[in-house]
């Protein structure tokens, strides 16, 4: 059975149409691409998948489930985690707290009358996810140090870890490699196919880096001016003519 | 305005000895390197190596604190932002480099209202719609509703109308379609055939090797080599390549 | 036909007053990105000028005009900008709304120490003859009102063709946006900020000077009252449409005016609605306009250019030294506490209690603006419900004043919960005003309504006995206080570092992330408001316990901006710092001024005596302070305290390791460099 599921997706801004009856599914632990040029309407359907957009058309099913009236907060709830284009982290915390946070969200044990009767701190069993989640991402050396001293690049690991302490079956990645230098780039992709590998969980991946996407995704989906014009195995779409004059240029 | 010859030799602008940084963090360190007039010199160095803050320093963002910045011969450290821009050094930044509350329109009036006065502005604007006819169409559309690449082109109008002697470019293609990328070194290319000097900022070397006279590569914040593209040789693939990890790569 | 035509005029000068208020707030807004709550108070001290030149001191019109309006208006304008606003661009916009907040506690104290308000009657307008009528099929239009009506269509009109057609309003547009970017593109952006400050305080002071014909005084109260009408104008204008913001305003005018005319006097209704109209509109403008919804403060693509100084780390400090600190705290606080139940007099032990109950109200701004990170002006309305809750329940139903003092904080809670709900989606500066019209309607409206301040006599507030201990004696009484500071302190620590306190960072650190991983903002908003009002409310009513009666002006809404400023000011993070702002706050005007002060000025020199320093220094000397705020926003006693025990961590570090290791082993890692 498909985890996710986009059904003729439509959105239009003033008159003008964003989306346009887009389609597209992820299947359990599968890693799918979604390229495009910009403008192409990426963002405006990645906004769609989370409810922070409600689609003029069409439906978004997560696991058989109609997510229309979902709110944003409560998909995470059901499953759905992402990291952001331009990084969002929690100022003024530590990777770990950022860490501890989504792991009280998920096991739901946070109260008021909790942290009023003493009852608020990490459970030991708390702090071994989340010192399992900080070694599996290497950021045990930095576990401790407030986020805004930490370069870009962890920041993106932190963001990654974060969706995955909420224990999701799938992950939204949202331009993971801007700001990325290419060494950078190529360590974060070797990461995700370690954490992915182990825990199991899929991916969608928005992305502009194109080694970047082919390295990692089995299937891809490309948007041109909000139109889905081709989808399926990665190296078949790469070859597509039309794809290679929207997207691609000459460069490859 | 008078005909001032200038010698042929003299640098458009010259960083001497340059440490600069944001508030106790220090970005780069006794960075020196001159710009020929006319040439374009491509300023290379993994993420965090201090490239965007060398360009804040060229256009006065950011002012340094030891050494020299100067323009033409005139020692211009510590001068505004502002004056920098009248000197003719323009400087579209990372990311967002366009008024997004502005329209189209507003956004080339801003300058060209400074640069040629009140009556050269519709003449400044049709020079820029005609380079860029998809902006004309847009004219009353506020800027920050246009694509990005669209909003690069913006920036680069504005640019390609007012011939800066100098164009600090950083990092024009972040963030672009690999096919608006190319439109965008066309445009560059288009801009030094009519005189500018370049600067250009760039993760990604191709596009950047492929335009570029001189090239400086930084490594945390220093200068690992400076000097002409052709000779960077190996150098590119260690340090490029490698990973911003290494130490400084002795020249 | 006549009746309404006399309304509809009266109104539309009425709205005129607010529209100049609003399109004056709107265009500092648009230029500066300064939501100026100060904006009245700007206008207050034109119209205070104007008066003392015109008729106290008898200068003709058009000097007395000139000086006001022409060269005091904007120079006042240059000024905060030179000082202030120009080094707040980068800032979050809470700071600029603290620093503001704190300029609008201290002008008006500053221009009262020269200005008699309360003998500044008959004020006159600026044309000769201002009560000449005019006839219009039966209707009157007084000179006064015409010029009123006049000015604000001039400067709107005005305004809208500087903004869209002339070059320095697509730079001021384009500096509020990004001052860097607009250096770039070769301008000035420093010249243009001071240009923009200028013209809206030169709106401020012709709305100031037009202002007193209609409220026939001039006041600062009247001015900040006419600004909450001018704020509901604004935001129906979503702070940046000045056309919006006019014909709102004039619009808000004549529904006054209408209701003033036509509402049967003596209604219910006519006295509750008509005086409470401005905040009723703000508030559901606020929470109803669609407008709002999708609002996005737009970001300076420049902004990382000035980075804000990193928040200081409060982990690095040994075990030894926090043990040290924390017993010496503890110790001091055991002296003063021992000095004052055993030796203090009377006066003494009644100061000790008030410290202790602001300590607790002032507990209640640290979770809402120390820990939620959001700014609410209604605090002293919280205490206020928790006040009239407790007394109207213990002295009417005869209930144990303990259970109504906690019943008392329930309630404030759960009305602190139902303002949240509506308001929460707008979150900063919407939902601070959404707070402050909720607060002056409070004032305005609910407090005289005698089921809750017992209308003309204050409705008495007993002591509270539990079983046989009675606590009508004040040392008693400090002690069950005690008890409550303590319970309430440890709850916020315990909050702070719990689960909600971790939410509601995580909110404030980035709202969308925090959604990301399935926290509601919403809901941990709500927390933090709860929990706030009801602690205010138990202050509240433990205020009202100690004076013996719930008294209205304990709670006043202009007092509770002044708390805002003190605790944001001293120190908003921790319970320490609430505590050294209610000793702030008691002593300030108990000892300080009255005694201290002047006793050291006597004491070190002979030649001028001083008796006593006028109550207004303390509001001049803390609104200043609140401009500390976008430097320390942790408070200013926080802040030197950090880098004290910064400095003893230096010296044992040193002295532990011999003096062979650096001082200050805090390293950073340069942004963006690889890990």
């Amino acid at each position: 059975m498909t985890l996710l599921v986009a059904d003729g997706v439509t959105k239009t801004f003033a008159g003008i149409t964003a989306l346009d009856n887009i389609e597209l599914d992820v299947g359990p632990q599968e890693i799918v691409g979604l390229i495009g040029p910009n403008g192409a309407g990426k963002t405006t359907f990645f906004n769609c998948l989370l409810g922070i957009l409600k689609p003029d058309g069409g439906r978004v099913t997560f696991e058989g489930r109609d997510l229309a009236r979902v709110a944003p907060y409560k998909r995470a709830r059901l499953g759905i985690a992402r990291t952001f284009q331009r990084v969002e982290l929690f100022s003024g915390m530590t990777p770990r707290d950022h860490f501890l946070v989504a792991e009280r969200v998920r096991n739901g044990r946070g109260a008021l009358w909790k942290d009023v009767l003493f009852m608020g701190g990490p459970s030991a069993d708390e702090n071994e996810r989340v010192g399992a989640m900080l070694e599996l991402l290497d950021l045990v050396p930095v576990a401790d140090r407030p986020i805004e001293s930490l370069s870009l690049g962890v920041g993106r690991l932190v963001e990654i870890g974060r969706a995955l302490m909420t224990e999701p079956k799938l992950v939204l990645l949202d331009e993971p490699s801007s700001g990325l230098d290419r060494h950078e780039t190529e360590q974060l992709a070797g990461q995700l196919r370690t954490v992915q590998n182990e825990r199991g969980f899929a991916i969608l991946l928005v992305e502009h880096d194109v080694e970047f996407v082919r390295s990692l995704v089995e299937r891809v989906f490309v948007l041109d001016f909000g139109t889905l014009i081709a989808s399926g195995p990665t190296d078949e779409v790469f070859a597509d003519s039309a794809v290679r004059k929207a997207y691609l240029g000459d460069i490859v | 305005m008078a005909a001032v010859t200038e010698p042929a030799t003299a640098p458009v602008l010259e960083l001497r000895d340059v440490d600069a940084g944001y508030g106790p963090f220090r970005a780069i360190f006794d960075v020196s390197f001159s710009l020929a007039r006319g040439r374009v010199l491509a300023l290379l160095g993994s993420n965090g190596a201090g490239k965007t803050t060398i360009a804040r320093v060229c256009s006065g963002l950011i002012v340094p604190t030891s050494g020299k910045v100067v323009y033409q011969g005139d020692d211009v450290t510590g001068q505004r932002a502002y004056k920098y821009a009248r000197h003719g050094i323009i400087h579209a930044p990372e990311g967002r480099s366009v008024f997004a509350s502005l329209t189209v329109a507003e956004n080339l009036e801003l300058t060209f209202r400074r640069s040629r006065g009140r009556n050269g502005v519709k003449k400044g604007l049709d020079e820029a719609f005609t380079m860029f006819p998809r902006l004309r169409d847009r004219r009353h559309q506020i800027a920050g509703t246009l694509s990005g690449g669209e909003q690069r082109m913006l920036s680069l109008a504005r640019v390609i109308v007012e011939r800066p002697r100098l164009l600090i470019a950083d990092e024009l293609s972040l963030g672009l379609a690999p096919i608006v990328v190319d439109e965008v070194y066309r445009t560059l290319e288009q801009i030094r055939e009519a005189g500018t000097t370049l600067l250009i900022v760039e993760q990604h070397v191709h596009h950047a090797l492929g335009i570029a006279d001189d090239a400086i590569v930084l490594v945390k914040g220093e200068v690992a080599y400076s000097g002409p593209v052709s000779e960077l040789g190996d150098l590119q693939s260690r340090v490029l390549g490698g990973g911003g990890g290494e130490g400084p790569v002795g020249v | 036909m006549e009746k309404l035509l006399g309304a509809l005029i009266d109104g539309v000068a009425f709205g005129c007053v607010y529209a100049l208020l609003a399109v004056g707030l709107t265009l500092a807004y648009k230029t500066s990105g300064v939501f100026n709550i100060a904006f009245g108070v700007q206008a207050f001290a034109s119209g205070a000028i104007y008066y003392q030149l015109h008729v106290n001191d008898g200068w003709g019109i058009l000097p007395a005009f000139i000086i006001s309006v022409i060269i005091v208006a904007p120079l006042i304008g240059a000024i905060l900008d030179r000082f202030l606003f120009r080094h707040l661009r980068s800032a979050p916009s809470m700071a600029r709304l603290i620093t503001a907040l704190g300029l609008l506690v201290a002008i008006p104290q500053i221009v009262l120490l020269k200005f008699n308000q309360t003998e500044a009657t008959r004020p006159t307008g600026i044309v000769p003859g201002g009560d000449v009528p005019y006839h219009i099929f039966g209707a009157t239009l007084s000179r006064d009102q015409l010029s009123i009506m006049v000015c604000a269509v001039i400067v709107a009109v005005g305004l809208v063709l500087v903004f869209r057609y002339t070059a320095l309003g697509i730079r001021m547009r384009a500096v509020v946006e990004s001052p860097r970017m607009a250096e770039l593109a070769g301008t000035d952006a420093d010249r243009i900020g001071t240009a923009a400050w200028m013209l809206s305080s030169l709106v401020a002071g012709l709305a100031g000077v037009l202002l007193p014909t209609v409220t026939s005084q001039v006041g600062d109260i009247y001015y900040t009252t006419l600004l909450t009408a001018a704020i509901a104008a604004t935001v129906l204008g979503s702070l940046t449409s000045i056309p919006l913001a006019f014909f709102g305003a004039i619009g808000l005018g004549v529904v006054q005016e209408l209701l003033n005319r036509y509402l049967p006097t003596n209604s219910v209704l006519a006295s509750n609605l008509r005086p409470s109209l401005p905040f009723v509109v703000l508030f559901l403008v606020l929470i109803l306009s669609p407008r709002l919804r999708n609002k996005r403060e737009l970001t300076d693509p420049l902004s990382s250019v000035d980075p804000p100084p990193p928040a200081p780390a409060a982990g690095q400090r040994s075990r030894e030294l926090t043990i040290g600190t924390r017993v010496a705290g503890v110790l001091f606080g055991l002296g003063i506490g021992y000095y004052v139940f055993f030796h203090g007099n009377a006066s003494v032990v009644g100061q000790g209690i008030q410290v202790v109950i602001y300590s607790i109200i002032f507990c209640s701004i640290v979770v809402i603006t120390g820990i939620a990170g959001e700014v609410s002006f209604a605090q002293a309305t919280f205490a206020g419900i928790g006040g009239f809750a407790s007394a109207q329940l213990s002295s009417s139903a005869g209930m144990s004043v303990i259970f109504t003092i906690i019943i008392g904080g329930l309630i404030a809670a759960a009305v602190g919960a139902m303002l949240a709900i509506p308001a929460l989606r707008l979150g900063g500066i919407f939902l601070t005003l959404a707070t402050y019209a909720f607060a002056l309607f409070f004032d305005n409206v609910i407090v005289s309504l005698s089921w809750v301040s017992g209308g003309l006599f204050p409705v008495v507030a007993p002591r509270p006995q539990l079983g046989s201990i009675d606590f009508a004696s004040d040392r008693s009484f400090l002690v069950l206080c005690l008890v409550f500071l303590v319970i309430v302190g440890v709850i916020v620590m315990q909050v702070r570092s719990g689960t909600t306190g971790r939410y509601l960072s995580a909110v404030r650190g980035s709202e969308v992330a925090a959604a990301s991983v399935g926290i509601s903002p919403t809901r941990a908003r709500i927390t933090a408001f709860a929990l706030s009002a009801g602690i205010a409310g138990v202050g509240g009513a433990l205020l009202a316990s100690y004076e013996g009666h719930a008294n209205k002006i304990d709670y006043n809404a202009t007092l509770g901006l002044f708390w805002v400023v003190i605790v944001v000011t001293l120190g908003s993070r921790t319970v320490e710092g609430a505590i050294q702002a209610a000793l702030g706050f008691v002593l300030f005007s108990a000892r300080v001024l009255p005694d201290w002060i002047p006793w050291i000025i006597n004491h070190v020199q002979p030649f001028l005596h001083v008796d006593s320093l006028p109550n207004a220094v303390q509001f001049i000397f803390f609104g200043f302070g609140a401009l500390t705020y976008a430097k320390h926003q942790e408070g200013i006693l926080e802040a030197n305290k950090v880098k004290s025990l910064a400095w003893v961590q230096g010296k044992i570090d040193r002295f532990k390791s011999g003096g062979r290791t650096k001082p200050g082993a805090a390293a950073v890692d340069t942004p963006g460099a690889a890990p």
